[in-house]
């Protein structure tokens, strides 16, 4: 990381290995680089060393050094990044933001909508706002808006940073539901949580980011 | 610490645009400094940088307004081959009425303030040949209709209408065409915020529907943030870092730009 | 041998006015006009006894291009009694001994002032345009260095879209005299401020056309046989003044281009603008045998 003259590491020499459809938990106390790692794994940090090797469907790829286009693409087609946060758009009504990663992939306007409104509807989102635009929407909902947009498209490798804070119950219940059914689909997940009790069952391995206590695999390896 | 990347590996499509080693000085100034840029199908790249770092200047460049020193641009078109920088005057013209649209800061130099919005349009399409009233008509209005321009005022010069109006104007011309590359130079420079934020919206929306290349120079973070996937900074006329948008704001490599996005966030 | 065999007798001005130099440069010029036809060329405007804007520059093509057998006719607004044509008609005849005529039909060469005879001209004719202002872009462009870019590069973009913008505002093309043509398909010309009416009588015309501007000091040309288009869309057809159903008042003429004269009751009379056909008409009404030309429009028709 850097500021202004100051360099400051967040995480040395991490190492870990990811096979599709597992699941991998990031523990860690606050500043331990938790979500810093998730931006560089999705290239919005730049790693200072190492490999990040991903397995895409076109071949195997060091995320670290990669095209920048390359990135941009694997980013709409094979890496997903969920945050609770929406990046709204004025004047882009909820179920086209949502229809939008379907769009950019090729599907046909109707449908893809058709599929953003069970998608919307499946994470408790009211009908009567789909059509409206969700910068006038309270925070919980355009989070809700937020999943469904992010996970409407499935994808390779999903990068999961704090999804489920702040969710009410049922939308909580219905974004496990929909993780679980991307694991099983194959997608590999890579997850920071407050509360991992809510992913409980979908853990497959945990690494602990805090400094002096690092329980690391050998390899430095994402595959997928 | 500078990081180089490995050339692309999964994007097969040619670039677009490739620009290399762009400089120009005038006099003992020295404008641009071995410029570089690529920029693929589709693609938003972003310029930043603050006043008189040149980003303005390799605009015009790429809008063959500006002929550089050293340095090739290259445009993969079906026609037109070669070093751009090298064509004559009138191929120069033909290629910019044509395939490249572009939208200045300042309305005045892109809009014939006394003649009709619509005639402002057609304007270009006159210079390609089109030769039928009505098709004039209704081309000039559909292109005025996608910049989001209230079609009721679309007879009327632009120098009745607001600067926010006015963009839109210039934004229709330059789409009329369907240009392959459309540069923005400030496109909102100068607007107040909340009109700012409706042209920044429409030129989003016709990115996102029409896939249009776009290079946008800007000195408003803000404005690049919104629209680019990618970002070049540039600084006393040379590139200083080139990345991903997301991480050029979120982890700038180069101390300039980590003083431009603090300074701004 | 005296030196008086070698040089020419005393003369008080040179022959056709214009001094030798003057006119071989004139002659030279108009041939390069006529090798681009509706190219702007350059000339060193003499100074001649008459001020600038009354004809200067039709003056000097004709000076130059006149001798002892060429019949002149001169016509100002299609009328060749009125004062300025009567005064360039003597003075034509005065420096150079040239016969004159008000007949187009027996003229060699016609100076004209804003018209063109409606009788056909034939390949031995030469019709001369006294030009005002020879650049139709200088309405859209100012600056004449960049209006000479245009005409090489041929972007006339903006002379279209000043069609395009009479057409949004009036609802049809507003441009009445000097309607700009497409010359030869490339160079845009401004046939001088001849009404519509005329303009299609440059097309793949038989005579030549020698368009000089005295004050501007360019002059251009349309040679027999090419092409003059007047700037029109493809779907917005040209259309020339609707004087094809009125007749003269005074000589019964009917179908050809008129003058309108203003009544006191607030009407208006119509008088045909090419006098001499008016005469010719009346002269035949009174039983005078007559010759009459071939004309370019009959009934009121451009005929094709």
């Amino acid at each position: 990381m850097h500021h202004l003259d100051r360099k400051m590491g967040a995480f040395e020499d991490i190492s870990l290995t990811l096979n599709a459809g597992q699941f991998l938990l990031l523990k860690g106390r606050n500043g331990a680089g938790k979500s810093t790692l998730l931006r560089t794994l999705y290239r919005s940090y730049l790693a200072g060393s190492g490999q990040i090797l991903f397995h895409s469907s076109h071949g195997v790829i060091d995320l670290a050094r990669a095209a920048d286009v390359d990135v941009t693409l694997l980013r709409q087609t094979e890496i997903g990044f969920v945050t609770q946060f929406l990046t709204a758009r004025p004047r882009v009504s909820a179920e086209a933001l949502v229809a939008e990663p379907l769009r950019r992939a090729g599907r046909p306007f109707a449908e893809a909508i058709e599929e953003a409104r069970h998608w919307l509807e499946t994470f408790g989102v009211k009908p009567d706002l789909w059509a409206a635009y969700p910068t006038t929407f309270s925070g919980g909902e355009q989070q809700k808006v937020n999943l469904a947009r992010a996970l409407i498209l499935p994808q390779r490798l999903l990068l999961l940073d704090e999804p489920t804070a702040s969710l009410d119950v049922n939308a909580r219940a219905a974004l496990v539901k929909r993780l679980a059914d991307l694991k099983s689909g194959g997608t590999a997940m890579i997850g920071v949580f407050h509360h991992p009790g809510d992913v409980a069952d979908l853990i497959d391995t945990e690494i602990d980011l805090t400094p002096d206590n690092q329980a690391q695999e050998d390899r430095e390896d994402v595959a997928v | 610490m500078t990081v180089t990347l490995d050339a692309p590996q999964l994007v097969k499509t040619r670039p677009l645009l490739v620009a290399r080693n762009v400089s120009k000085s005038y006099g003992s100034v020295q404008a641009l400094i071995e410029v570089s840029a690529t920029v693929y199908p589709g693609e938003v790249l972003g310029i930043v940088g603050e006043s008189g770092s040149g980003k303005s200047t390799f605009l015009r460049c790429l809008n063959l307004e500006e002929i550089p020193d050293t340095g090739s641009y290259t445009l993969d078109l079906t026609d037109v081959e070669g070093n751009l920088f090298d064509l004559d005057r009138y191929a120069r013209r033909m290629l910019c009425a044509t395939r490249i649209g572009i939208v200045y800061q300042n309305p005045h130099v892109g809009l014939l303030m006394k003649h009709s919005s619509s005639g402002n349009v057609a304007e270009r399409l006159l210079v390609a040949g089109e030769r039928r009233f009505a098709v004039l008509r209704e081309k000039a209005r559909d292109a005025l209709d996608a910049s989001e321009f209230p079609l009721d005022r679309m007879d009327a010069p632009p120098i009745e209408l607001s600067g926010g109006m006015q963009q839109r104007v210039q934004l229709a011309k330059a789409i009329a065409l369907e240009p392959a590359l459309l540069l923005l130079d400030e496109p909102t420079t100068g607007l107040d915020v909340s009109v700012q934020a409706l042209v920044l919206d429409t030129l989003k929306r016709l990115q996102q529907e029409r896939r249009i290349t776009m290079v946008i120079v800007s000195h408003d973070l803000g404005v690049i943030r919104t629209l680019a996937d990618r970002v070049m900074v540039m600084r006393r006329g040379q590139v200083v870092e080139a990345g991903l948008a997301d991480q050029i704001f979120q982890d700038p490599q180069h101390a300039y730009t980590q003083q431009l996005v603090h300074a701004k966030l | 041998m005296s030196l008086k065999a070698l040089t020419r007798d005393w003369e008080p001005m040179s022959y056709g006015f214009l001094d030798a130099s003057a006119k071989r440069e004139i002659r030279r010029k108009t041939l390069k006009a006529i090798a681009v036809p509706g190219c702007q060329m350059p000339y060193a405007s003499r100074e001649v006894p008459m001020a600038r804007g009354w004809g200067t520059g039709g003056l000097q093509v004709s000076c130059t291009l006149l001798n002892p057998q060429t019949t002149v006719k001169v016509i100002d607004q299609g009328a060749d009694d009125s004062v300025n044509a009567a005064s360039i008609r003597r003075f034509l005849a005065r420096v150079s001994g040239a016969p004159t005529t008000t007949d187009t039909l027996q003229a060699d060469l016609i100076q004209s002032r804003h018209r063109i005879p409606e009788e056909k001209l034939r390949e031995d004719q030469v019709l001369v345009l006294q030009v005002p202002n020879p650049e139709p872009l200088r309405p859209v462009q100012p600056n004449m260095s960049i209006a000479r870019q245009m005409h090489a590069d041929a972007d006339y973009g903006r002379m279209w879209l000043q069609l395009y913008e009479q057409i949004v505002r009036s609802g049809r093309v507003m441009q009445g005299a000097s309607y700009p043509s497409l010359v030869h398909g490339r160079f845009v010309m401004t046939p001088s401020p001849i009404p519509r009416w005329d303009v299609p009588k440059l097309h793949m015309a038989k005579h030549l056309t020698i368009l000089s501007a005295g004050r501007e000091k360019r002059l251009h040309a349309v040679p027999p046989f090419t092409r003059v288009e007047p700037l029109v869309f493809d779907d917005v057809p040209y259309r020339v003044e609707e004087h094809g159903h009125l007749t003269c008042y005074r000589s019964g003429a009917r179908g050809y281009f008129m003058n309108e004269i203003p009544q006191e009751d607030g009407s208006s009379a119509f008088e045909i603008s090419d006098s001499d056909y008016g005469v010719k008409t009346i002269r035949k009404g009174d039983g005078e045998a007559v010759d009459f030309g071939d004309t370019w429009y009959r009934n009121g028709e451009m005929a094709e």
